[in-house]
C-alpha cells in the first residue's frame, strides 16, 4: 500500500461546479447592473451631486430643536398610544379564530376553512398598516379609528401566523392525556391547549405592540392621526425645527415601549 | 408522611395567581381598565362621516371583486417596475454593506472600537423607520427611486447587520477554536470557521429581507420614493378604487409568490 | 372486567398494527404487556379508550361496549378508565394540582373547570393522592419543574383522581432511571392492589415485568403469542416474541442498566409510530 499515489491538488468542488458558481455570481451581478439602470432612467443625477448640500443644509434649517413645541405633542402622542395599543386589542379578538382555523391540528377543515385563514393572514401581512391607513382614511375619514383599524388589520396576519405556527407545534401527548380523561372539547381546549400556547400569545401580542407604536408614530402622514399627523403639518410648511422635536420624541416613545416589551416578555416566560 | 386513616386534607385550592403580591396585581387590573376606558374614551369618531364614508367602503369592495388592472396599466406598469428594481438593487447593496459591519458588530471576533462604531451605525439605522428615512432622503436626493433605493439600503443595514453579528456571536466557538489552534490569522479564522457556520443564515435572511424590502417599496412611495406606493397614492387621490385594489392584488401576489420561493430555496440550501 | 374480542387496526398508511387481538382482563389482575417495538402495544392500549379508533373487533369494559359509544358515551367510559402514559404526558404549564384536578374533567362542567372551582370532595381527594404517592409538598409547582420520577407519580395521582374502573399504562419508566423505574412500578402494583383495580402496563423491560406482574402478554407483529404466568417466560418464548437472541442473561435477572431488551426494531414500526403521531392529533379537532 505505500506506493499509493495522492493527488497534490485538492479542490473542494468540482471544476464543474465551481464553473456554476462564478457563473451564479457574474448572472447576479449582472442582474443587479441592470436593475440599476431601469430604476434611474429617470434620476436626474444634478440632483443627486447636489445632495450633501442639501443635507448640510437641513441638518443646519433642523438645530436648535423648537422644544416649546414640545407640550403641544402631548396629545398626540397619546393619540399614538392608543392607536397601538388598542390597534393590537382589536387584532387580538380576529387573530385568534384565525390562527385556529388556520392551524392543521385544529382546524375545522383542512380542505375549505384553512385556505380562507391563510388567504387572510397573507393579505393582512402583505399590506402595510400606512397602506391600510391609507384606504381606512378615504373610507371613514380621517382620525384616530382610521389609525386603529388600520393597525388591527396590519396585525392580525402576523398575530395568526406566530399564534397558528405555536399551535401546530403543541405537544400531542398532553391533548390525548387530557382527553383521555373523558374531558370534553372546551375543556381540552382549556387545560391542554391554552396553557402550552399561552405564552407564546402574550410574547407575540407584546412584540406585536411594540412594533405598532412605532408604526402609528407615522400613520398620521396619511392622516390617520397621532404624532405623524404633526409631522406631515411640521413638513409642509418647512418647520425643520420642529420635525426635529418630533423626531426625537418617535426615538424616545420606540425606545421606551421597546424597553417595556423587553422587560414584559422577559416576565412571561 | 404516612397517610393515616386520620389526616384530613383541604377541600378547597387555588390556584397560585400570577403576579403574587395581591395590592399590585390590583393595580395592575385597575391600571388596565383604566387605561382602556379613558383611551377608548378619547378616540373621537365622526360617526356622520363614517357613514357616508361605507359607499366608499363598498365600492373598494367592489373594486377588490372586479379590480381595474387595464385603465391605469401603464402607471401600474412603471411603478412595478421601479419598485422591483430597488427592491433587488437595495437588498445588494444592503447585504454587501451589512456583512462588514456584522462582522465588525460581532463582540467576539472584532476590537472594542471597531465594535462600538458598527453597533452606533446598527442602532441608527434601526431606530428609524422606513418611512422617516424615505423622507429626509427625499428631502436630500429628489424624488423619485434612488431616494427609495437609498432608504431600504439603509434600512437593510440595521436588520442584516444586527442579526447576522447576533448569528456569529452564536457560532460554535469549539469550531473557531479548532481553526484558530492551528495558527491561523484573523482572515482565515473568518473563512474557515465563521462563513461555514453562518453562510445559510446570511442567505435565508438576505431572501427575508429582499421579501421585506418590496413590502416596503410599496409603503415609501407615499411621500415620494418612487415605486408602486406612489402609482397607489395617486390611485387613491383620484378615488379610483378598482385601480387601487387591482395594485394591492399585485403586492399581495407577489408577496405570496416572494414567499413561497424563497421559503423554497432556503429549503434546498439546507 | 375488560374483554377484547377479535380487535384489528390498520392504519391510514396500510400499516397493520393489530390483527384479532382477543383477551380479558379479571378484576384486579395487573396484566404486563411485552412485545418489540412497533409491535403494537401502544397502539392496543389505546384502542380500549378509542385514543385510537379500532378498525374491527369489539371492547368491552364490564357489560359496556366502548366500540359502539357514539361521542358522548365514550367520554362518560373514559372517566371510567384513567391511562398513564410514557413521557408523563402532564401539562407543563399547569401546577401538579391542577394536572391532578385535569382527571375530574370529565365530572365537572366547562365553567367549573375553567374557574378551577372543583367539588371539595374531588380537592380533598386529589389531596390524599398527593400525599399517597409522596408529593404533598409540590401542590403548587408548575409541572415542569418537577423531576421525572415526580412527574410521573403525578401522573398516577392524575389517572387515580378518575376513581378509574381500569388503569392502561403506556410504558410508565421508559423515561426514568431504573431505581426510579422500580419505585415506580411499584408504587402502581402496590396502589392496584390496594384498590383490587385492573391494569394493563405496556412495558419493554421484560425482567422489570417478570420481577412486577403476575400475568405477561407477548405481542409480536399486532398478534398475542404469549399469555402466561412470567415463570413460564423462558428463552423459547422470548424468541417468539422479540427474535433469535441469547436469552439467558435476560430470564428472572433484573438488568440494572435499565436498557431496553428489544430496543431491535421491527422493520416499519416507524411508520407505526408516526401514524399514531398523526391519530392522537385527530383528537384535537
Amino acid at each position: 500500500m505505500s506506493d499509493t499515489q495522492f493527488d497534490k491538488s485538492w479542490q473542494k468542488r468540482t471544476t464543474k461546479q465551481e464553473l456554476l458558481l462564478w457563473l451564479g455570481w457574474l448572472a447576479l451581478v449582472a442582474f443587479f447592473v441592470f436593475c440599476w439602470e431601469v430604476m434611474n432612467k429617470n434620476t436626474i443625477w444634478a440632483f443627486v451631486s447636489d445632495a450633501p448640500r442639501q443635507a448640510m443644509d437641513i441638518g443646519s434649517r433642523m438645530v436648535p430643536p423648537r422644544w416649546d413645541y414640545l407640550p403641544s405633542l402631548m396629545e398626540p402622542l397619546w393619540d399614538t398610544i392608543a392607536i397601538a395599543t388598542l390597534g393590537t386589542l382589536m387584532a387580538l379578538f380576529m387573530a385568534v379564530p384565525v390562527a385556529f382555523m388556520a392551524a392543521r391540528n385544529t382546524t375545522p377543515s383542512t380542505r375549505f376553512v384553512r385556505p380562507v385563514a391563510l388567504l387572510i393572514i397573507v393579505s393582512s401581512r402583505s399590506i402595510n398598516s400606512l397602506i391600510w391607513a391609507l384606504l381606512l382614511v378615504a373610507i371613514i375619514g380621517p382620525g384616530v379609528m382610521a389609525g386603529i383599524v388600520a393597525i388591527a388589520f396590519r396585525s392580525i396576519g402576523f398575530v395568526a401566523k406566530l399564534l397558528y405556527e405555536a399551535i401546530e407545534e403543541i405537544d400531542a401527548v398532553q391533548v390525548e392525556a387530557v382527553s383521555a380523561t373523558g374531558a370534553s372539547k372546551a375543556q381540552i381546549m382549556d387545560y391542554a391547549v391554552v396553557p402550552q400556547i399561552l405564552p407564546a400569545f402574550a410574547g407575540i401580542t407584546v412584540f406585536r405592540w411594540d412594533i405598532n407604536i412605532r408604526e402609528s408614530t407615522v400613520l398620521g402622514l396619511v392622516g390617520a392621526g397621532g404624532l405623524g399627523l404633526r409631522l406631515q403639518e411640521s413638513l409642509n410648511v418647512l418647520a425643520w425645527p420642529q420635525v426635529t422635536v418630533i423626531f426625537i420624541l418617535i426615538l424616545i416613545t420606540v425606545l421606551v415601549s421597546e424597553w417595556v416589551s423587553a422587560k414584559v416578555r422577559h416576565a412571561i416566560i | 408522611m404516612s397517610a393515616s386513616a386520620a389526616t384530613s386534607y383541604p377541600r378547597t385550592w387555588t390556584r397560585p395567581p400570577f403576579v403574587k403580591r395581591a395590592w399590585l396585581r390590583w393595580a395592575l387590573y385597575l391600571g388596565a381598565l383604566v387605561y382602556l376606558i379613558v383611551s377608548v374614551g378619547s378616540v373621537e369618531v365622526n360617526w356622520v362621516r363614517v357613514w357616508e364614508g361605507l359607499d366608499r367602503g363598498v365600492r373598494f369592495v367592489q373594486g377588490f371583486l372586479v379590480p381595474d388592472f387595464t385603465s391605469r396599466w401603464e402607471d401600474i406598469l412603471i411603478g412595478m417596475e421601479e419598485s422591483l428594481t430597488m427592491t433587488v438593487a437595495s437588498t445588494v447593496v444592503g447585504v454587501l454593506i451589512s456583512v462588514p459591519i456584522g462582522i465588525g458588530a460581532a463582540r467576539n471576533i472584532a476590537p472594542l472600537p471597531i465594535y462600538a462604531i458598527c453597533r452606533a451605525i446598527i442602532a441608527l439605522s434601526r431606530s428609524f423607520q422606513e418611512i422617516i428615512v424615505a423622507i429626509l432622503f427625499v428631502a436630500m436626493f429628489g424624488f423619485g427611486p434612488l431616494a427609495g433605493f437609498m432608504t431600504l439600503s439603509f434600512a437593510t443595514i440595521g436588520f442584516l447587520a444586527k442579526l447576522l453579528a447576533e448569528d456569529i456571536e452564536d457560532i460554535d466557538e469549539s469550531q473557531a477554536e479548532a481553526v484558530r489552534a492551528t495558527g491561523a490569522g484573523w482572515w482565515q479564522i473568518v473563512n474557515y470557521a465563521i462563513q461555514p457556520q453562518v453562510m445559510p443564515r446570511l442567505i435565508g435572511l438576505s431572501l427575508y429581507r429582499l421579501d421585506i424590502n418590496f413590502r416596503e417599496s410599496a409603503v415609501i412611495g407615499i411621500v415620494g420614493a418612487g415605486g408602486i406606493g406612489a402609482t397607489l397614492n395617486t390611485a387613491m387621490d383620484r378615488y379610483e378604487y378598482d385601480s387601487a385594489a387591482a395594485i394591492l392584488i399585485l403586492i399581495i401576489l407577489i408577496v405570496m409568490a416572494a414567499e413561497y420561493s424563497s421559503g423554497y430555496v432556503r429549503k434546498w440550501l439546507q | 372486567m375488560l374483554r377484547l374480542e377479535g380487535l384489528s387496526k390498520v392504519y391510514g398508511t396500510g400499516d397493520r398494527a393489530l390483527t384479532d387481538v382477543s383477551l380479558s382482563v379479571e378484576p384486579g389482575q395487573v396484566i404486563g404487556l411485552i412485545g418489540p417495538s412497533g409491535a403494537g402495544k401502544s397502539t392496543l392500549i389505546r384502542c380500549v379508550n378509542r385514543l385510537v379508533e379500532p378498525t374491527s373487533g369489539k371492547i368491552f369494559l364490564g357489560d359496556l361496549e366502548i366500540t359502539g359509544l357514539s361521542r358522548g358515551g365514550l367520554r362518560q367510559a373514559r372517566r371510567r378508565i384513567g391511562m398513564i402514559f410514557q413521557e408523563y404526558a402532564l401539562v407543563e404549564r399547569l401546577t401538579v394540582m391542577e394536572n391532578v384536578l385535569s382527571g375530574r374533567l370529565g365530572y365537572v362542567g366547562f365553567w367549573r373547570s375553567f374557574f378551577r372551582k372543583f367539588p371539595p370532595e374531588a380537592i380533598e381527594n386529589a389531596y390524599r393522592l398527593l400525599d399517597r404517592v409522596g408529593l404533598s409538598a409540590h401542590v403548587n409547582k408548575r409541572a415542569d419543574a418537577l423531576s421525572g420520577g415526580q412527574r410521573q407519580r403525578v401522573g398516577i395521582a392524575r389517572a387515580l383522581e378518575q376513581d378509574p374502573d381500569l388503569l392502561l399504562i403506556d410504558e410508565p419508566t421508559a423515561s426514568l432511571d431504573p431505581k426510579t423505574s422500580r419505585q415506580i412500578m411499584r408504587l402502581i402494583v402496590e396502589i392496584c392492589d390496594e384498590r383490587g383495580l385492573p391494569a394493563i402496563i405496556n412495558i419493554h423491560d421484560v425482567a422489570l415485568a417478570q420481577q412486577f406482574v403476575r400475568r405477561i402478554i407477548g405481542l409480536q407483529a399486532g398478534k398475542v403469542v404469549f399469555d402466561g404466568s412470567p415463570d413460564e417466560l423462558d428463552a423459547d418464548v422470548l424468541t417468539k416474541i422479540y427474535g433469535e437472541e441469547d436469552w439467558s442473561a435476560t430470564i428472572r435477572k433484573v438488568d440494572e442498566d435499565g436498557e431496553e431488551a428489544g430496543d431491535d426494531d421491527d422493520e416499519g414500526s416507524e411508520e407505526h409510530i408516526a401514524a399514531l403521531d398523526r391519530e392522537r392529533l385527530a383528537g384535537l379537532t
